[in-house]
């Protein structure tokens, strides 16, 4: 006799498209960015409004709530600009332009970034040094530690431009005073980050090496820098963020010829805001683009690493 | 079994040790006096408190003792773990997550500078006395707990210490495991004819695996009785259930009992 079971199906039916965007970061995501655009566009609409109110009571026409949207997400100088008009302005800069022209946003956005660049890789040097001096001198840790925390209680909108003022009074200018800026503070999480993960290792795994009389050098290349590596990577998604604001900030007080920081003065000068937002937007897509890079090194590093299956 | 007089591993005389805390001394370890010979299995048996993983510590001088003398391979501790003369398993196996089972074993190699083809032998045959070649190129995370300690054990063999030193290193595996664990351990003692001081507080552990058994009380830690047991050096599990077995157990267990005040 045969018995027949009711077989449960062994693969689940493919999930619809909702589903299936909603399992990831994608479809939380999206809803919240759509909820902003939306968000910016009534921004917009109310801001511009009164300019537009104006011109009409002037002309003295008749309006409707239909034309008075039209135009107030269409004006040369908005209070508020637009989403779209921020993407044609940046479509405009950055493909529409070669990219050495002064006019170009990738121009632009290449002097800001090589100067972030330039300081974030001295920052992070520096911060590590600083952490390792720390961790090994007890001495350094009580005399340091202090300075280090009370470093970044210093406005850098007031210290950014002493630096940049000192510096061109002997003579250097450009890159290096930013980059400068950028190192002040890069350092921070990144010295924060090592002093924590260079003494992460367990009393076990201390303990372990110990047995093996092992030098502080062995101590601190086989055991302590390995156990550091995922808070370093965290640091440095903090420090590369940092190093393009430190960078931005640094083009503003001498009212450099270029870099995102410029474009932003610039436009400020002369009322384009288009311009700075186009700027601002750029800005923050360099910044997400340059932690997500970090952040691709850093799984690719773990899983090397087997710390991350 | 021929007597030969045999060299002392480690010699204690009226070794003290006192940890200063903000609620007064601790007196870790009271005027322990002990012998450990060449070729010896002895184990530390006691309640926790007793002292019996700070005199192994102090062996390996990973604590410094306050008074009292303490000879290693006849040098001090410190000099002995300058010469790397002795292969320490700790209560976790203790591998560094970021290196392969092959690298964890190798790293004591590393540290001692061996050449590259030194350290693959070494290595080698270590994994292979305990039971796990093939799994070179795996993480730690990928392996259970039972072989992460096997590791250990090879990482400590592969130095090719004639002193091992255990602290309760089967202590968090499940019985089957430990059972098994137990057995290896024997045989490859057996095999080797290193000195092993195994720091447990489990009794037939003691007793089936050991040639002396230190018994201690805690508070302040003391030996209270060495008990030694001359069983066959090729015992199996099954020797648990024989009556010189439960003899033996019987008495370290007197001897728990006497040294343990309930009262506090």
């Amino acid at each position: 006799m045969m018995t027949s079971v009711t077989q449960q199906p062994l693969v689940q039916p493919p999930a619809g498209i909702g589903t299936r965007l909603f399992a990831g970061n994608t479809g939380p995501v999206t809803v919240i960015l759509l909820l902003f655009v939306a968000i910016w566009y009534a921004g917009a609409v109310y801001l511009n409004a009164p300019w537009q109110i104006d011109i009409y009571e002037r002309a003295k026409v008749d309006w409707t709530l239909g034309d008075l949207v039209h135009e107030t997400l269409r004006q040369e100088r908005p209070v508020l600009p637009a989403p779209h008009q921020v993407l044609v302005e940046m479509n405009e800069t950055i493909f529409g332009k070669r990219i050495t022209s002064k006019r170009s946003l990738v121009y632009h956005t290449w002097v800001t970034l090589s100067s972030a660049f330039l300081g974030f890789v001295i920052g992070t040097l520096l911060g590590g040094l600083i952490a390792v001096g720390i961790v090994h001198v007890v001495s350094l840790e009580k005399s340091l530690m202090p300075w280090v925390i009370s470093s970044q209680t210093i406005p850098i909108l007031a210290l950014a431009p002493m630096i940049i003022v000192v510096l061109g009074a002997i003579g250097l200018k450009g890159l290096v005073p930013k980059a400068i800026i950028s190192t002040y503070l890069c350092f921070f999480p990144v010295t924060i980050g090592m002093v924590k993960g260079l003494r992460s290792p367990n009393p076990l795994q201390m303990d372990l090496i110990r047995t093996y009389s092992a030098s502080k050098w062995q101590i601190f290349w086989m055991l302590r820098f390995p156990s550091s590596v995922p808070f370093l990577f965290t640091s440095l998604k903090v420090a590369i963020a940092a190093s393009l604001v430190g960078a931005i900030v640094g083009e503003m007080p001498t009212g450099a010829q270029a870099g995102l920081g410029a474009r932003l003065l610039a436009g400020s000068y002369y009322g384009q805001t288009i311009q700075i937002w186009s700027a601002l937007v750029t800005a923050a897509l360099v910044a997400a683009l340059m932690v997500a890079l970090i952040g691709w090194i850093e799984r690719l590093t773990l899983k090397r690493m087997g710390l991350q299956p | 079994m021929p007597e030969t007089t045999k060299r002392n591993v480690v010699t204690c005389e009226d070794l003290s040790l006192t940890f200063e805390t903000a609620d007064g001394p601790v007196f870790a370890l009271s005027e322990i006096n002990l012998q450990v010979s060449q070729g010896e299995f002895v184990s530390f048996i006691g309640p926790s408190g007793c002292g019996k993983t700070t005199l192994l510590r102090t062996i390996a001088d990973l604590e410094k003792s306050t008074s009292g003398s303490i000879l290693v391979n006849g040098v001090t501790p410190e000099a002995a773990r300058m010469n790397r003369d002795y292969g320490y398993v700790f209560q976790a196996s203790a591998l560094y997550p970021w290196r392969t089972i092959e690298n964890n074993v190798a790293l004591p190699l590393e540290i001692m500078g061996l050449a590259k083809a030194e350290r693959d032998a070494r290595v080698a045959k270590n994994l292979a006395l305990v039971d796990l070649l093939g799994f070179e190129n795996k993480f730690p995370w990928q392996l259970s707990g039972g072989m992460q300690q096997r590791v250990s054990i090879a990482r400590a063999l592969c130095l090719e210490p004639e002193l091992l030193l255990m602290d309760e290193p089967f202590g968090a595996l499940d019985e089957i495991v430990r059972d098994h664990l137990n057995e290896q351990l024997l045989r490859l003692w057996n095999k080797t004819n290193k000195t092993v001081i195994f720091v447990t507080h489990s009794i037939p552990e003691a007793v089936f695996l050991s040639t002396k058994i230190v018994v201690m009380s805690p508070r302040p830690g003391r030996i209270i009785d060495v008990i030694d047991c001359g069983f066959a050096r090729d015992r199996t599990l099954e020797f648990r259930e024989s009556p010189e077995f439960l003899e033996v157990a019987h008495r370290v267990r007197e001897g728990l009992r006497a040294g343990h005040s309930y009262d506090d």
